[in-house]
């Protein structure tokens, strides 16, 4: 069935605004933030209007109404990923969900409190193995938690087309390592991991997996035990919810060995003045009061994407990226990532020859068109092909063909502005 | 658009002043001058500039800087090149507030005729104020500048 993406564009406001003095926008930027559907400002409405109280705590009839809410908006972005309601933790966002997972291994290593937690207690000698193509989000933590226990970080490259190279997997992936790291699709080169030949080098010596799900869960069917990763991570304001949320999945092993990072209320089930006893996963992560409304909004954005259909958005944004990677027909345009339409979602980064992407960025905002400039927050790929940095556009299920043109015969007027050829 | 890029920053963004290959800082001879040297970046855009001032007494003798950055960020460390060389530390801190205040005017621009005159040049970046997200790309220069001055100053104590 064809999506009916005129309909699709109704149920987002923003798509209906001008920019820059009356231009149409085209909304190109996808990658950094999604548009959020009317449906899922309106859970959020509903929700803080008719039902908001404090979850897990009290009896009157609000806190169950509001208790109810938040346990089901978890079952229900568990189910878009095929995951059980206690392999979700609520976090604040990827960032903090692959944090979550980086300091609980810091914690194991510092004395394992249990004996499942040794499984992620590391030391000297032990390696840590991320990828060259990660955001900084799922390299930084790695990068601390080396530092931290003299554990070794160490990456597959990618080649000249921008894909992961895996030719050393067998080297990379071996008895010493103990963590892989790696994300889903990279959000610079938009190139799909292939995820089942990480996973089997990595299940082969017992190391811990950790997918960075964020460039993947709004654009391709997801099923994370089926993918047999230990944890992943995503964010809600990248697949048409709110900002302030994202989800930590992990299995049911995992999450009941990994220490927990953050303390306080809501986790703990007794408390002395010298000691405690925690909750079980996946509220032993929970700390604190949490992003409850905004967790409603991304149970919303999770139904409204399961009621569009992975496959019509598979086909929709296929074809999107194959009109995106048309950019390279344009004089001086060089893309970062693989030029075919294939294993890839619907982003394309590239370098404009002689125009800085800042610039470029600017010509086309003049436009109305809104992309992305700079590193992506992943300098390493960018060091990787030797620029400082680069221009993304990244496209959706409410973006048009035609959309995507405008974008190319924008960008086909930069660099005679500039006086560049 | 040709608000933003006027022609006499697109000119300095091409051909910038006081600009030098990259390498070509390290092997800068100081010819005994009191020199000041400070790195910045722009961690967002991964712009960055590192700039040598070279002082004798209190005035700027030169200004080398090997950066690189969109047309914006290499005009205005040209321009500001340009107005520095030959003015003591005391009157580029002064032009430097100034087109600080031009910078965060929204794309108002100054109103003060003698502030617009001694910006002289610079004005040509009144476009960017209007552009918050631009605002760093046109102070990266400046800001190398004052932290260079600065160490200058403190190796001169």
């Amino acid at each position: 069935m064809a999506l009916d993406i005129t309909a699709i564009r109704e149920q987002f406001p923003i798509l209906d605004r001008t920019v820059r003095g009356g231009k149409p926008l085209i909304y190109l930027d996808s990658a950094a933030t999604t548009q959020r559907p009317r449906a899922v400002v309106e859970a959020m409405e509903q929700f803080t209007f008719s039902h908001n109280g404090a979850v897990h705590r009290g009896t009157h009839q609000l806190g169950e109404e509001a208790t109810d809410a938040f346990e089901a908006a978890r079952a229900t972005v568990a189910r878009l990923v095929g995951a059980a309601p206690d392999e979700i933790v609520w976090t604040s966002g990827a960032t903090a969900g692959l944090n979550l997972v980086a300091n609980g291994f810091k914690n194991a290593s510092l004395g394992p409190k249990s004996a499942a937690a040794s499984r992620f207690a590391l030391k000297p000698g032990d390696e840590i193995v991320v990828t060259e193509a990660e955001h900084h989000s799922n390299l930084v933590p790695w990068q601390e938690l080396a530092k931290a226990t003299g554990a070794e970080l160490r990456w597959f490259g990618v080649d000249d087309e921008g894909r992961l190279d895996l030719s050393n997997l067998n080297e990379l992936i071996n008895e010493r390592t103990k963590v892989v790291a790696f994300t889903h699709v990279s959000n610079v080169t938009a190139a799909i991991t292939p995820i089942e030949q990480i996973v089997a080098a990595a299940r082969r010596v017992g190391a811990t997996t950790i997918l960075d799900a964020c460039q993947s869960v709004a654009h391709l069917p997801l099923d994370l035990p089926a993918l047999g990763v230990d944890f992943a991570a995503f964010s809600g304001h990248k697949m048409f919810g709110p900002t302030g949320v994202g989800v930590l999945y992990g299995t049911r092993e995992a999450l009941a060995a990994l220490p927990p990072v953050n303390f306080g209320g809501s986790m703990v089930e007794t408390v002395t003045m010298t000691d405690a006893t925690y909750l079980p996963p996946p509220m032993r992560f929970e700390a604190g009061t949490q992003m409850v409304t905004a967790a409603i909004g991304m149970a919303a954005a999770a139904n409204w994407l399961n009621n569009l259909g992975f496959d019509n958005l598979s086909e929709y944004e296929n074809n999107l990226a194959e009109e995106l990677l048309k950019v390279e027909e344009i004089p001086g345009i060089t893309i970062i990532g693989p030029r075919e339409a294939h294993d890839r979602v619907a982003l394309v980064s590239f370098v404009v020859d002689g125009v800085h992407p800042h610039d470029v960025g600017q010509v086309l905002d003049d436009a109305g068109i809104a992309v992305r400039v700079g590193q992506h927050c992943a300098q390493p790929i960018h060091n990787r092909f030797g620029v400082s940095s680069s221009v993304r556009a990244s496209a959706t299920v409410y973006n048009t063909v035609a959309e995507i043109s405008a974008f190319r015969e924008a960008l086909a007027q930069v660099r005679p502005f500039f006086g560049v050829d | 658009m040709t608000q933003l890029y006027q022609q006499l920053i697109l000119e300095h963004s091409k051909t910038p002043t006081g600009r030098v290959a990259k390498g070509e800082l390290e092997g800068a001879n100081s010819h005994g001058l009191n020199i000041g040297t400070s790195h910045q970046v722009n961690p967002t855009c991964g712009d960055e500039i590192t700039l040598v001032a070279k002082f004798e007494g209190d005035k700027i003798a030169d200004i080398i800087w090997e950066g690189q950055g969109c047309a914006i960020s290499q005009a205005s460390a040209s321009v500001m090149t340009d107005m520095a060389i030959g003015q003591t530390a005391t009157q580029v801190t002064d032009d430097n507030l100034l087109f600080h205040e031009l910078m965060h005017s929204r794309g108002a621009g100054l109103t003060d005729p003698q502030a617009i005159e001694q910006l002289g040049d610079a004005v040509a970046f009144t476009g960017v104020s209007q552009y918050p997200a631009r605002i760093k790309c046109a102070l990266l220069g400046w800001e190398a500048l004052r932290a260079a001055i600065h160490q200058a100053q403190l190796k001169g104590e």
